[in-house]
């Protein structure tokens, strides 16, 4: 498969500070990366860099350039008496993009959503309504590339067991994946690749060679040393 | 002055299209919050209504003058001492309100600051014309940029929206609408329009659509009614026209808020 991203000693600093450092990876079309950490490791900080939302340092390349690119962010501070609702968010970005309500009647059937959904002002969901239109609203314009900030937060466990099936239909059909959370299970369910940060990048491989015992005492201390077994096997 | 004789067809479809302007771009200042953005810009233009009136010229054209002038003096002084933006405005808008009322003359000073029911020149309606279509048809062109980066600039970034362009242009449209009523409401009312009128839509519904035909629909009965009364009773516009705007406002109270 193609390399679709290529990043080499990436590092990105906001006011001298350095949030994220000597970052290598490569991702090839149809991956799906799990990046894992604690919090404040960074990953979050990673997303926006490869969305070109942040500035970094190193070398970061999409290739080719064009590529679409659906993003979930981890959080939207909306503010509650916008008189918003989803339709309007998912029309205007169909409008820029050139397309038409087929598209956006895909994408929400992709994320598990009606119509009815749409027509509340967006301060009045709750966090898991929201996070589903979130994630129609990446869906829409089929992205080649799906770049996802803990998409399950907020969300019952079935829905966010529908949108793992669905990102594992989506990696089927040829999207490529890249997943921050905090659910090491995923390591070896879903991901292809698995990428350790904690301010540094500690690992990033095949998750049976990247994630060994000593990687992730390193990442979240010793309370995880030994773990791989079990979660291997699902039984964390 | 203040008359049925400059209650014309040209004033009451320069003052119609002003206020639909006024409303819309007052829908995205509220909900950019930056609706008081409006006041702090239109007393900046006095000056410069003053200085028309003392040598003969245009008062919107000496505002215009003033508050592009104001605007680059703000951002100059914040560069320049390090304060912030906020305490900039303040400054060059208590400056300007000081200044504005030192060199209008004593009786041009009431119709400066709330403005008269003149005659439109043909000029004056075509140029009228023109602001009022930019701003109504940029409004339109950027509709869904303003959406998407007013929810969230992060994902606006994304979808290649460069957010401090959009701001930039929603700034020069609302330096416009300000323009618009500046010669009809006064310095001190000419942002009422913008400020008002959303209220009141944000009020009756939550459907942006609905939220900015109300707005523009509350902007121009203020408008009409003003223009009507004032004519009618020989009251100064920009108070007429902001108590009738007022006044729906204090009527949507009674409605359901949805």
């Amino acid at each position: 498969m193609p390399t679709i991203l290529e990043v080499r000693s990436l590092n990105v600093r906001v006011n001298g500070r350095l949030l994220l450092g000597d970052v290598n990876l490569a991702v090839e079309r149809g991956d799906a990366v799990l990046v894992l950490g604690p919090n404040g490791a960074g990953k979050t900080v990673l997303l926006k860099a490869l969305l070109g939302l942040l500035p970094h340092e190193g070398h970061l390349a999409w290739t080719p350039s064009s590529l679409r690119i659906g993003y979930v962010p981890q959080r939207v501070d909306v503010d509650v008496h916008l008189p918003l609702c989803g339709r309007n968010l998912l029309e205007a970005k169909a409008a820029l993009l050139g397309l038409e309500r087929p598209a956006i009647d895909s994408a929400l059937e992709r994320a598990g959503i009606g119509w009815d959904l749409m027509e509340g002002p967006i301060g009045h969901l709750s966090g898991g309504q929201f996070q589903k239109i979130l994630i129609a609203f990446a869906l829409l314009g089929d992205p080649e590339v799906l770049m996802l900030d803990e998409p399950t937060t907020g969300l019952d466990e079935p829905s966010a067991e529908n949108i793992y099936d669905l990102l594992r239909r989506l990696r089927v059909g040829g999207v490529t994946v890249i997943l921050v959370s905090h659910d090491l299970g995923l390591a070896y369910h879903f991901a292809t690749k698995v990428l350790c940060l904690s301010t540094v990048a500690l690992c990033f491989g095949a998750p049976d060679q990247a994630l060994t015992p000593a990687t992730l005492k390193a990442l979240y201390g010793v309370r995880y040393e030994g773990a791989s077994e079990s979660l291997r096997s699902g039984r964390v | 002055m203040g008359g049925s004789e400059a209650l014309s067809v040209y004033a009451i479809l320069l003052g119609t299209l002003a206020a639909i302007a006024a409303g819309l771009t007052g829908s995205f200042a509220l909900m950019k919050r930056i609706t008081l953005a409006g006041d702090v810009i239109s007393h900046i233009a006095l000056p410069g209504i003053g200085l028309a009136f003392l040598f003969g010229f245009n008062p919107v054209l000496g505002g215009a003058t003033t508050l592009l002038v104001g605007t680059v003096v703000i951002a100059k002084l914040e560069e320049r001492t390090g304060l912030t933006t906020d305490a900039m405005i303040g400054v060059v808008f208590a400056a300007s309100l000081a200044i504005g009322a030192l060199v209008t003359p004593n009786q041009d000073l009431a119709e400066a600051l709330f403005g008269n029911l003149r005659p439109v020149s043909p000029l004056g309606l075509t140029l009228g014309l023109g602001a009022t279509a930019l701003v109504i048809g940029t409004l339109w062109w950027n509709r869904h940029r303003m959406i998407l980066h007013l929810f969230s600039s992060e994902l606006a970034t994304t979808l290649g929206i460069n957010g401090r362009r959009l701001n930039l242009i929603f700034m020069l449209l609302f330096g416009v609408t300000v323009l618009l009523g500046l010669q009809f409401l006064g310095a001190l009312l000419a942002s009422a329009l913008i400020m008002i009128p959303p209220t009141i839509g944000r009020r009756l519904t939550h459907r942006l659509s609905h939220f900015m035909a109300i707005s523009a629909g509350a902007s121009v009965i203020s408008v009409l009614g003003g223009l009507a009364v004032a004519a009618w009773r020989h009251l100064p516009l920009g108070p007429t026209v902001v108590t009738f705007a007022s006044a729906l406002f204090g009527l949507s109270l009674f409605m359901k808020e949805r």
